[in-house]
């Protein structure tokens, strides 16, 4: 830093009066102390955790466990290594289906074919729904008495299971959260290809180029910094994955999930620390996508 | 002659791609709003058709009776105003919070400026399971502390403070990118002419950032009524359910009754989709502040 930078920011800052400072001081604290008190504290408070045996009760009756807990996860749990399969699965899916799915989507619908503007808001209304709320309407689908049952040809009486049917739960699942994640994506990729120079696809157009080229070599560039957040928030949202899940079957431990498993660890048995030592293991597989996220929206700040 | 014959051939065969994909695409937007359609069906029928006459049959009756019994029977309305207090304070909060670091930082360069940016913008993307075990027992503690364990735990106001924790970040991000469009001059001369850090805040930045802060309340509304996680784990109490967790409870107690549990359901839809379509341009530009800097 240069001298007269220091200067100018020793003056700046000399500029302002004590009732000025207190104000800035006020403006950066309080909501400081907001995210230090009920995220940066309790993260670290977790992590610290995880390496502990705990009731949750009395502060004194917190003993060290050393790496118990993630030996314990690591070597005796199966669920753990189900879940950590059905995170997978969802990730798999989300990547190679759902995602390429939303920006071709994205990429029609920009083309303003007919009825562009009604199939956009179609493909939106899941993107502001509760996952809650899409457990219960798509329960309509498939529990007894529901449209699939009707389908092939069940009644209330003698439905047959699919949520229970492990041959095809893990397809159902995924093809429901898609449904919200196909739009979302759609709404992002589509805000971002409105950005884009319209310019750019007529001229690879008189070049001669095919779709497939266009979209390849002229957009697929073009939509850099929006490609990262898809491929973050794909990914963030695999490794999240919880309320649809619950909703469908409770706290059980049919369809493990991370997360699930988790909450389970606390609401269910609270004698050990090992709920903590699985949400440190979370927190290791987001930091990858985390800091991909930061180092591209603050890409244009450094 | 003969290029615009050949131009014409062109134009047909992508006219008739063009319809071809539009089809498809309208049949899997058909597709897609089914669910929908088919819950609200559901809502209109009375429960005791559908036993006795069969999934596919013809109505007998249809009418709004599901809905009536869902306000009566399930207390629609009382989830409603829960969810009601707490995301509306949360989103004011939120956004006062976030708009005064975003304030601080792109008004105001000092050397932490930037890191203070990074913790709030990494705060927002913290795994909620990685803090909910300590802010538990802090809410249960808290409470013992104050001779209330109601006093945050299965209370409004320590739902509204986690949402507030953990949406700040996004806020104070969106808003930091956008007041960096705003010109330096308007702050210099606000400055020049004497404006202490607090006039410069409320009565010059916080009228500019109007659009930002309409579509981050939009888009933040949306979240928080839409959040499952937090009312699961902070509220016990029925009767403090926000109409998420509420409906979780109802779709295992009115399992014998799912016409009625589909009313519930579309109700508990209802104000953000109805938001959404009203606001529309404001949580499109709320959601793409964010993840493509403007």
């Amino acid at each position: 830093m240069n001298t007269t930078a220091v200067d100018k920011k020793v003056r700046s800052r000399r500029s302002l009066s004590r009732n000025d400072r207190f104000t800035l001081s006020a403006f950066v604290g309080f909501p400081t102390f907001v995210q230090l008190i009920f995220l940066w504290i309790p993260a670290l408070a977790t992590i610290l955790l995880s390496f502990t045996y705990w009731n949750g009760i009395r502060i004194s009756d917190i003993k060290w466990a050393g790496f118990a807990n993630y030996k314990n996860i690591f070597l005796n749990d199966t669920l753990f290594y189900e879940a950590l399969k059905n995170n997978l699965i969802w990730l798999l899916w989300f990547s190679f289906l759902a995602t390429p799915l939303g920006i071709l989507l994205a990429y029609q619908i920009d083309r303003k074919i007919k009825g562009h503007k009604i199939y956009e808001s179609i493909y939106y209304i899941p993107v502001v729904l509760s996952l809650a709320v899409i457990g219960i309407i798509w329960n309509f689908m498939f529990q007894p008495g529901g449209f699939i049952q009707g389908l092939m040809g069940r009644d209330i009486g003698n439905a047959v299971s699919i949520w229970g049917n492990y041959k095809i739960n893990t397809y159902v699942i995924m093809a429901v959260a898609s449904w919200r994640h196909i739009g979302y994506i759609m709404l992002l990729y589509l805000s971002g290809l409105k950005s884009v120079d319209p310019s750019l696809k007529e001229a690879s157009a008189i070049d001669g180029a095919t779709e497939w080229q266009t979209f390849r070599k002229v957009i697929l560039p073009a939509m850099k910094p929006v490609n990262i957040i898809i491929v973050v928030i794909t990914l963030i949202e695999s490794l999240r994955a919880f309320d649809l899940v619950f909703i469908i079957y409770g706290s059980s431990t049919s369809w493990p999930l991370l997360n699930i498993l988790v909450y389970q660890n606390f609401a269910g048995q609270g004698i050990s620390m090992k709920g903590a030592a699985l949400a440190v293991i979370l927190l290791v597989l987001c930091i990858g996508p985390i800091i991909g996220y930061l180092r591209t929206v603050f890409k244009e700040d450094s | 002659m003969s290029t615009i014959v050949q131009d014409q051939k062109y134009r047909n065969s992508q006219k008739r791609k063009d319809a071809f994909i539009s089809t498809f695409i309208g049949f899997f937007a058909f597709v897609w709003i089914f669910p929908i359609l088919w819950t609200i069906w559901t809502s209109l029928r009375p429960y005791s058709d559908v036993v006795s006459y069969g999934v596919f049959s013809w109505p007998k009756r249809l009418n709004f009776d599901n809905y009536f019994a869902a306000f009566k029977q399930m207390h629609i309305l009382g989830y409603f105003l829960n969810s009601l207090y707490v995301t509306i304070p949360a989103v004011i909060i939120t956004l006062f919070l976030g708009s005064l670091i975003a304030f601080i930082v792109s008004r105001y360069k000092f050397k932490f400026s930037l890191p203070l940016l990074l913790v709030f913008t990494a705060g927002n993307m913290l795994p909620a399971v990685l803090v909910y075990i300590p802010v538990f027992w802090m809410y249960i503690w808290v409470g013992d502390l104050v001779g209330n364990r109601n006093f945050l735990y299965n209370n409004y106001l320590g739902l509204i403070l986690i949402h507030v924790a953990f949406q700040t970040g996004f806020a104070t991000f969106v808003l930091s990118s956008y007041m960096k469009t705003i010109p330096k001059e308007i702050s210099e001369s606000a400055i020049v002419d004497g404006a202490s850090v607090f006039t410069h805040y409320w009565r010059v930045i916080l009228p500019l950032i109007r659009p930002p802060l309409a579509a981050l309340g939009v888009l933040m509304t949306t979240w928080i009524y839409n959040d499952f996680f937090w009312a699961l784990i902070l509220v016990s109490q029925d009767s403090k359910r926000p109409i998420t967790s509420g409906l979780r409870r109802l779709n295992g107690e009115f399992v014998t009754d799912f016409n009625l549990l589909a009313a519930g359901a579309i109700l508990a839809a209802a104000p953000t989709v109805i938001l959404f379509f009203v606001l529309r341009k404001q949580f499109i530009s709320g959601l793409t502040l964010g993840s493509t800097k403007g």
